[in-house]
């Protein structure tokens, strides 16, 4: 365990760790264009320079491998010149076209002009022009004029999708980023190149003009796009309506967990935020007619009521989605344990979904392992279904499942004619809300605190990020009130309370809180 | 802090003394723009102002050509806007009251333009910050026109058709801009085309569409 000295602060760090790890662990940061956690050093940008004692000249931070007793200096006057002249050498063709680019605000070329550069340009000669504005796949757009060629992207293909799109092409002050002749930058995580891109030369077209990164709000979050649950940070804009058509997210970027994602997103993940502010469902609609929770609720209870005095409860059927979090599902399950008969089932038969050994998984459903925890699974939801269109079922409560796509449009048609109450409770229209009799609106899970357990058993918690829109609610709310309306106890106020009393019931979970989960979730 | 009032004089404290000085001033501004107005009544004595009334709106004041008015947006040579939607005026807008939205424009080296541009000039305090954050010189305020005044709200927004012509005024009829964008004469939609203002062939934009570049 080599010891080594950075900027008078000492630190023992493992064999092999290179300087900018070891000043990383010690919190001195080292400016890098080139140099990512998550790919092989390359070494070609230069601005990590560092002054290595006994060296005589500067040393690059990134391809440096600690020795002991190394005394390392990031501050001195020869490692600020240093750092100058790689930045105006890197700048030297460089538009500055920063007022018309999507990075600008998150460049590192502006970050780090504003913290070690601040020279007066010697460049007089003519720019070098390259191709501007080219869409080189279904979502990225590449601005060559602006590339430092740190060469992240071509690395980020080579090794972590080996689909080896990029290559560097030309030499010396024509060098320039492109892809291959005939290839497309279609793989499934193209979007993953625009945030390791720490200039403008790939950004995401999809976010492209949308808004200036300076009017992004932050919040971090989980994918719910596949029971992977990557770790997300969501980037959205409350205050300037007038900016994407009125949608409030704007993006998509991973945030790093060594066990889940690392650095990385897939594009599915990447670009399934549409959903918070498209295809809606905002009010409640009884029979077509807009109607207040209360009306609605009130209605459901009666006919909930008057099974359980016919002792029918058996008549009575919820499918709740394993999109819902642990919170939604137990405060669901719970309601229906009161009611004895009432089968509650989770277990949908699975929709062909991508997968592969990185990210994606073919279960598109971000808590499919808590539906197992909480032992949703047992009953097959075809055989409701089946006994729905034969005229056995008589309120179906369909929680953010789409049955046309799970079962065919003709089923639901039918059972639709055949069930006294159909209920359906989530975020979206979609065909199965079109045919329901009750449209219950359920807040998207952007706008919901609540926690999932992904594919390999880890809690992790997704937060409220956006007021619910329209008169939606929280799945679970929806659920406390209707409990409320038939006269039973829900034994919790809020959702803390509603998450301890579910850990206390289900064994793995046993012990867990809130605070307990943090930002990077815990595996049970 | 006490306010000191000053002391009069014996001859203020007389009075009437003061009366008949102000009665003086009023009698001659009174005498003087009685004869003036009747000479240039008869066409006499054009160089001669009379009282320091200037006859709005037919006569105006000098304004000095670095008064902060009115906005206008600058055009290009083909003309559209030389606003590359940066957003740097609506975010350093302490007034919150441009508004902004960016698309895309054919040509590679413009890239950027805005399809709406509004300048609610109920809320804007004239501080000129959007002229000075504004790169590209898009952005003026020197129409010297001062009188704005409506009868709503919204009719103190400015639009793009406004910003680009300072002489239109509201209501506005007809919409004169040829390039694409959010147009309030037609309830919002998106009007105009690339073709009408570059002519139709092959626009720029596709030159690298769907092909990746030459090397």
């Amino acid at each position: 365990m080599p010891k080594i000295t950075i900027d008078g602060k000492t630190i023992e760090v493992a064999a092999g760790t290179t300087v900018i790890q070891a000043a990383e662990q010690v919190g001195v940061f080292i400016p890098r264009y080139c140099y990512h956690p998550g790919l092989s050093v390359a070494g070609n940008c230069r601005i990590c320079l560092v002054d290595v004692e006994k060296a005589p000249k500067l040393q690059i931070a990134c391809n440096t491998p600690v020795a002991e007793g190394m005394v390392v200096n990031t501050t001195s006057k020869k490692v600020t010149d240093g750092q100058q002249s790689v930045l105006e050498f890197l700048l030297a063709n460089h538009p500055l076209d920063c007022p018309v680019c999507d990075q600008s605000g998150e460049c590192d070329l502006q970050n780090f002009y504003m913290q070690y550069g601040r020279y007066d340009p010697r460049f007089e000669e003519q720019k070098n022009k390259k191709p501007k504005a080219v869409p080189i796949g279904p979502t990225v757009m590449l601005d060559a004029e602006r590339c430092v060629l740190c060469s992240r992207c071509v690395r980020f293909t080579d090794e972590i999708t080996k689909t080896g799109e990029f290559g560097i092409f030309n030499r010396g002050e024509k060098a320039e980023i492109g892809l291959y002749p005939g290839k497309t930058l279609d793989n499934d995580y193209s979007g993953n190149v625009v945030d390791i891109c720490p200039v403008g030369a790939l950004t995401d077209r999809d976010f492209r003009f949308k808004a200036r990164v300076w009017y992004l709000s932050t919040a971090p979050s989980v994918c719910n796009g596949c029971s992977q649950g990557c770790n997300i940070d969501v980037h959205y804009v409350l205050d300037r309506p007038h900016l994407a058509d009125g949608a409030r997210v704007m993006r998509l970027k991973p945030r790093y967990n060594a066990d889940v994602n690392q650095w990385w997103i897939c594009d599915e993940g990447r670009y399934g935020f549409k959903s918070a502010d498209q295809d809606r469902i905002e009010k409640i609609s009884l029979k077509g007619a807009v109607a207040a929770w209360d009306i609605a609720l009130t209605q459901i209870a009666t006919a909930v009521t008057k099974l359980k005095a016919a002792n029918q409860l058996s008549a009575m059927a919820v499918i709740p989605s394993a999109q819902l979090t642990i919170e939604d599902l137990y405060a669901v399950k719970k309601l229906t344990d009161q009611l004895p008969g009432v089968v509650c089932t989770a277990q949908v038969p699975p929709l062909p979904g991508k997968s592969d050994d990185l990210l994606m998984k073919a279960d598109k459903n971000p808590n499919s392992a808590g539906v197992a925890l909480l032992e949703l699974d047992k009953t097959p939801a075809s055989s409701i279904i089946e006994a729905a269109v034969s005229g056995q079922i008589k309120i179906l409560w369909v929680i953010g499942q789409d049955l046309v796509k799970l079962f065919g449009e003709e089923k639901v048609k039918q059972l639709a004619q055949k069930v006294e109450l159909f209920i359906y409770q989530g975020p979206n229209t979609n065909k199965t809300s079109s045919y329901a009799h009750v449209v219950l609106p359920a807040s998207h899970y952007l706008e919901k605190d609540g926690t999932f357990i992904n594919v390999q058993n880890r809690v992790q918690r997704i937060g409220k990020i956006l007021p619910a829109l329209g008169d939606s609610k929280a799945d679970w709310q929806i659920v406390a009130a209707l409990a409320a309306k038939l006269g039973l106890t829900a034994g919790w106020k809020s959702l803390p309370e509603l998450f301890v009393a579910a850990a206390a019931e289900v064994k793995p979970l046993n012990g867990l809180t809130y605070e307990k989960i943090g930002q990077q979730g815990f595996t049970v | 802090m006490a306010i000191r009032k000053r002391e009069l004089t014996f001859w203020e404290k007389l009075y009437l003394p003061q009366i008949f000085s102000g009665l003086k001033l009023t009698m001659k501004h009174f005498f003087v723009n009685l004869f003036i107005h009747m000479a240039h009544r008869l066409g006499l004595m054009k160089n001669s102002s009379a009282a320091v009334t200037i006859q709005y709106p037919e006569e105006r004041r000098w304004l000095a050509p670095r008064l902060r008015t009115r906005h206008r947006l600058m055009l290009r040579e083909e003309g559209t806007p030389r606003c590359v939607g940066c957003m740097m005026c609506e975010t350093i807008c302490p007034a919150k009251c441009i508004t902004i939205v960016a698309g895309e424009h054919p040509d590679p080296n413009v890239e950027k333009y805005p399809t709406r541009f509004d300048i609610d000039l109920g809320k804007c305090v004239y501080c000129g910050y959007c002229v000075e954050a504004c790169p590209e010189d898009a952005i003026r305020m020197d129409t010297q026109i001062l009188d704005i005044a409506a009868y709503s709200r919204d009719a103190m927004k400015l639009d793009m058709h406004e910003l680009l012509n300072p002489t239109l005024r509201k209501p506005l009829k007809e919409c004169e801009l040829k390039f694409p964008h959010k147009c309030a004469i037609h309830d919002g939609k998106i009007t105009g085309s690339w073709d009408a203002v570059y002519g139709k062939g092959p626009k720029k934009s596709n030159q690298f569409e769907s092909e990746t570049p030459s090397h």
